[in-house]
């Protein structure tokens, strides 16, 4: 009667192929899909008093993200990702781009010979030892970025490192609208 | 045999011990170690692709167990404990999300499949039914008296 109907498997087949390769692709270009999108987007930087990572004693707070379009990224000695994207950040702020560091779960004195090693990107770098404000942030891996822009609400996070591809494609453009935004 | 026998249970008593002491955590009512149990097996880490945080050993988990007993012990309620970590880390935190757009498919996919299939069988039985009384209405008179005429024929052929 309906041989048709007999092809109909096939197709569906086919479709489903078609739906994993897609998105198999995708995942080879960097669409990773454990990575969680922010809760915090669209909503303020957490309160927080935290310390200096140089300077015991010297403490910031939330205030330090308003004013002008920053980077916030989440970093840690124990985290080979971040070694890697390091030195892209160095040539970030080379550029000119403002980030502020929250050295995330570290030690110290690492996190401090670390930066006097390999160069210090950061405008501000803050020790969040036992994670609590990496809690608020939704932190689940580091190395994390933030993008918050002039009146310190958070606009986007990057999870896993900065690289020359996610940096112009993605980061890059949104960064230069905060900019313009602020002006 | 006695001393087999001890030195085993002494084996035992010791791998106890052992088990109990990698994470001990002390409650003052037997309501909140209750709770701190069920948040356990509830809260999914979000390190992990499908481990409780009582489940995993990820740093991350460690650190949302820690949590979890520090404000079960404040005394809050499940549901703010909950609450506080769909804050933070979203809907992918609780193993019991709420029925949302993007969550949608996951409760109405089931049921329409099954709709979707009962209703075919139906469709198709109907049209089965259809073709099967079309096919008996095209029986009629004419081809009655035809097939009598050939089997007439047949019989008149066997006595030849």
């Amino acid at each position: 009667m309906n041989k048709k109907i007999l092809f109909i498997p096939l197709i569906a087949f086919m479709i489903l192929a078609m739906v994993f390769a897609t998105q198999l692709v995708r995942n080879q270009g960097g669409d990773d899909p454990t990575k969680l999108e922010s809760v915090l987007i669209g909503k303020t930087v957490p309160e927080f008093g935290l310390e200096d990572l140089a300077e015991p004693g010297k403490l910031y707070d939330q205030a330090i993200f308003k004013g002008e379009p920053l980077l916030l990224n989440v970093w840690a000695t124990w985290c080979p990702t971040c070694y890697a994207e390091h030195s892209y950040l160095n040539k970030l702020a080379a550029d000119g781009v403002k980030i502020i560091g929250l050295n995330y779960k570290d030690d110290r004195n690492k996190a401090v010979q670390w930066l006097n090693e390999l160069g210090n990107p950061y405008l501000i770098s803050l020790l969040d030892s036992d994670g609590m404000l990496g809690l608020d942030l939704g932190v689940y891996g580091a190395p994390e970025t933030f993008l918050i822009d002039a009146s310190g609400i958070v606009r986007y996070r990057h999870v896993g490192d900065v690289n020359d591809r996610n940096w112009n494609e993605t980061l890059k453009p949104m960064y230069q609208a905060l900019l313009e935004e602020a002006k | 045999m006695k001393r087999v026998l001890l030195a085993l249970f002494a084996t035992l008593a010791f791998s106890l011990t052992a088990s109990a002491t990698i994470e001990v955590y002390e409650f003052e009512t037997l309501d909140q170690e209750q709770q701190f149990k069920d948040l356990s097996n509830t809260l999914r880490c979000p390190k992990c692709q499908n481990n409780t945080i009582g489940d995993s050993n990820a740093e991350l988990a460690q650190d949302l167990r820690q949590k979890v007993y520090e404000m079960t012990k404040e005394g809050q309620s499940e549901q703010e404990i909950i609450d506080y970590m769909i804050a933070r880390y979203g809907n992918f935190v609780t193993y019991n999300p709420p029925l949302t757009l993007a969550t949608a498919i996951l409760w109405v996919g089931p049921f329409s499949v099954i709709i979707i299939g009962f209703g075919l069988i139906a469709l198709r039985s109907r049209k089965n039914k259809s073709k099967v009384a079309e096919s008996k209405q095209e029986w009629d008179e004419e081809k009655e008296s035809r097939l009598k005429a050939l089997l007439e024929e047949d019989k008149d052929g066997d006595k030849q």
